[in-house]
């Protein structure tokens, strides 16, 4: 089994208003994480990444945690207090170019000593691109070509010396890129960084199995679980590559408890906390596309019906068919008489692995051994302090049940990862 | 108050250690920051990722890497900025530099480079927005209201709506204003097309220069221009950059240089001596007044810092003429400059 943890951004996730919520922003929380992570042998930290401020009705969106550090340079600091923990960043291909963000990664990588990572993600909306002097123009066509094309150039990069350590002259020309000259950097620990890639869609599983060590998945139950874990994985063979060539990692939540009444209690205290009164309004704006301030969130839902084409948030994943939801909601609402806060919770609220220290081993075990994943991302809701818990409870367990490492083997995070070091292409 | 800087530079080093030990030296010396150097033109690691990687591994130095404006996104490069200051708890410089070769450009799809002035321009265009961007949140946005359920006050956060000749930015920045307010800006103004920049936005210029003479009148020129931007006397803060050639004694210098003062090489002044002497001429620049002090770059990294540390820093300390200790913990503190007003918040803009 490979663990990661995952420093919450941007959404709500955070349950900011807890007291034992501490800085978003300052290292010592980014440290204390990551000492936690290195602490419990995990595989990796991983960071999110957003390079424009959410905003809803024409305003920054207020009600979530705002604002992070540039994640690369967090992680080059924490290569300085962490030894074996592998590190991974974020970052969007679509606002960047390959020469820069390759020598970034190559940089991290020989600082770390082999621990880097990077997650491609790639939008390139008109939105962000007000922020860059790119701007926003891609296609949504030309987004995952663009992606591919960019690794490649990285890939090109990272092999472009000999291994006895010298510069050899690159020239890449293709649809989206054309440059030529020498990279700065020898090969780095690890080869080539491990790739991420968290698309979950059509295109994004393609990519993953074409290009990419590891998927980043939502969080799904055993059987559905089973099923996307099936389908990507067979994707591989394609592409020359084995089932273990790309590991399958959901991002979860865990609640613990004494016993499992108890943990039930806490991860639905955590679920209404993650929704106040004003984010329930506001997720339901979001839906319903229309302002509706004036709705008691503790009251029914709304009569009139959602506008076809909500366009009040910017900055966020599209919810799909609205005016769907909003029926499957009414139904939701009126079948267990639940009000508008009640509803989004109900509806919308984040599913955890709950029950006892035994109980979620057991469980996350099941899921590795029954092929719905490799892994897990766990996501927090607590910064610094949460995953504490787990470390202590949970990981002990997981290594008895003989699921989960004792000691890192390797230094670099392909190593931990179970990865081949990939071979040099020139 | 005398202001020494040193460079920790490196021949083909990728590895963090080295860098490690060279700032762990001088901040036992009691510089105000290290530099080190950057081009995507020439091998080496992203000089804002090393020193990142050192900062954790110090506590009082100042961390300052270049980082180019031309080939590179602003938006970027003043979040990387922001977030060198938070991780190292307010210690980050940025020493602006362009990128003037058609090499570079290739690295980047461009065909040629443009002319060195218009890229300075755009150089202090970046420097304008990055500031703006760092002030886009006020120091207490953050709020953390419970009863409102607002984690942020978004009248405190906004929109920069920066147009410049070539590039244009939105805002707000995604990292919260830094914990100096603005990092300390540096920039190289020994160049003609460079110096403009530096007089209207560096908080601290470097000029090359092989004579006390020289170094004054480019202070002189730079204060001046800086007074009709409207910046407060005394900015920005000057410093001689010198190489340093420690090799040859501990004592004697060579003649001709050392207590003759630097000369002139192909790589820009160079003094070659002893560090007592090198004590004995920056104790003469400073006395003057010409300077506000030196950024030193060693030829041999480790031996000359070893020397600087041990011989040059030394002496001045005793004559009481450098710090013994770091009485401030940020970069603006040992420099003497205060934390910047946030423009937003003087001047009500609205978000």
């Amino acid at each position: 089994m490979h663990l990661a943890a995952h420093f919450p951004g941007v959404d709500n996730t955070t349950v900011w208003a807890d007291p034992d919520s501490g800085s978003q922003i300052e290292f010592a929380s980014f440290e204390h994480l990551a000492r936690t992570a290195e602490r419990g042998l995990f595989d990796f930290l991983f960071l999110a990444e957003g390079l424009r401020l959410r905003e809803h009705k024409g305003r920054i969106h207020d009600l979530d945690v705002v604002g992070r550090p540039e994640s690369i340079t967090v992680l080059n600091a924490l290569a300085a207090v962490t030894e074996r923990l592998g590190l991974a960043a974020t970052v969007d291909a679509g606002f960047n170019e390959p020469y820069e963000l390759a020598r970034r990664f190559a940089t991290l990588d020989h600082l770390s000593g082999g621990r880097a990572a990077w997650n491609v993600v790639t939008s390139s909306d008109a939105f962000t691109g007000e922020n860059f002097r790119r701007g926003g123009y891609l296609d949504r066509a030309e987004r995952y070509p663009r992606a591919a094309e960019f690794l490649d150039t990285a890939r090109e990069l990272w092999d472009s010396w000999t291994p006895d350590g010298i510069p050899r002259p690159f020239a890449h020309r293709g649809r989206h890129f054309d440059i030529a000259g020498e990279f700065t950097l020898p090969r780095s620990p690890q080869g080539h960084p491990v790739v991420i890639q968290a698309g979950d869609s059509e295109e994004g599983r393609e990519f993953a199995a074409s290009a990419a060590d590891v998927v980043l998945a939502r969080q799904r139950s055993l059987e559905d679980g089973r099923v996307f874990y099936a389908d990507v994985k067979r994707r591989l063979a394609k592409y020359g590559r084995a089932p273990g060539d790309l590991k399958i990692m959901p991002g979860v939540g865990v609640v613990l408890g004494d016993t499992a009444a108890e943990a039930q209690e806490r991860a639905a205290e955590i679920r209404r906390q993650q929704t106040s009164p004003q984010t329930a309004l506001l997720t339901l704006e979001q839906i319903w596309g229309v302002d509706l301030s004036s709705y008691d969130p503790d009251g029914p839902l709304p009569d009139i019906d959602p506008v076809v084409d909500p366009a009040l948030a910017h900055g966020r994943t599209r919810r799909g068919d609205t005016v769907a939801i909003a029926e499957k909601w009414r139904a939701l609402s009126k079948e267990k008489g639940l009000s508008i806060r009640e509803t989004v919770i109900e509806a919308g609220g984040r599913h955890f692995f709950t029950g006892t220290p035994e109980a979620v081993a057991r469980e996350l075990d099941e899921h590795v051994r029954r092929e719905a994943a490799d892994g897990f991302v766990l996501v927090p809701h607590l910064i610094p302090g949460g995953l504490d818990e787990f470390v202590d409870r949970v990981v002990p367990l997981l290594q008895e049940r003989g699921a989960f490492r004792t000691e890192y083997r390797g230094t670099t995070l392909r190593s931990h990862l179970g990865l081949p070091e990939p071979g040099n292409r020139r | 108050m005398l202001h020494l800087s040193v460079a920790v530079d490196q021949q083909s080093a990728h590895d963090a250690d080295s860098y490690v030990a060279l700032a762990r030296l001088a901040e036992r010396g009691g510089f105000d920051f290290v530099t080190l150097d950057d081009t995507f033109a020439r091998p080496g690691p992203d000089a804002l990722a090393v020193l990142s990687r050192v900062a954790p591994a110090t506590s009082r130095i100042g961390l300052v890497p270049t980082v180019t404006t031309t080939h590179t996104e602003p938006f970027h490069v003043q979040a990387a900025v922001a977030t060198l200051d938070w991780v190292s708890r307010g210690r980050a410089g940025w020493r602006l530099d362009v990128s003037t070769t058609e090499g570079e450009a290739r690295l980047f799809g461009s065909r040629q480079a443009a002319a060195a002035d218009a890229l300075w321009q755009e150089a202090g265009e970046v420097a304008d927005v990055a500031a703006k961007l760092w002030d886009s949140w006020e120091d207490d946005a953050e709020i953390r209201d419970v009863p409102t359920g607002r984690f942020i006050d978004r009248d405190k956060l906004h929109h920069v709506d920066f147009r410049g000749t070539s590039f244009s930015v939105k805002g707000p920045s995604i990292v919260p204003r830094p914990p100096q307010g603005h990092p300390v800006r540096v920039v190289d103004a020994t160049d003609g097309q460079a110096r403009r920049t530096a007089a209207r936005y560096a908080d601290v210029a470097l000029v090359r220069a092989a004579g006390a003479g020289q170094a004054a009148d480019v202070r002189a020129q730079l204060r001046s221009r800086a007074a009709e931007y409207g910046r407060e006397p005394g900015q920005p803060k000057v410093l001689a950059s010198l190489l340093v050639d420690l090799g040859a004694g501990e004592h004697a210098a060579e003649p001709g240089h050392g207590g003759g003062g630097p000369r002139q090489s192909a790589q820009g002044p160079l003094y070659r001596g002893g560090p007592v002497d090198l004590a004995e001429l920056i104790a003469g620049w400073h006395g003057e007044g010409v300077v506000d002090g030196f950024h030193l770059v060693p030829a041999e990294p480790l031996r000359d810092l070893e020397r600087l540390v041990n011989g040059t820093v030394a002496l001045l300390q005793h004559r009481g003429l450098f710090r013994t200790f770091y009485p401030g913990s940020t970069l603006r503190e040992h420099l003497g400059l205060a934390r910047p007003a946030n423009q937003w918040a003087v001047t009500g803009g609205a978000s």
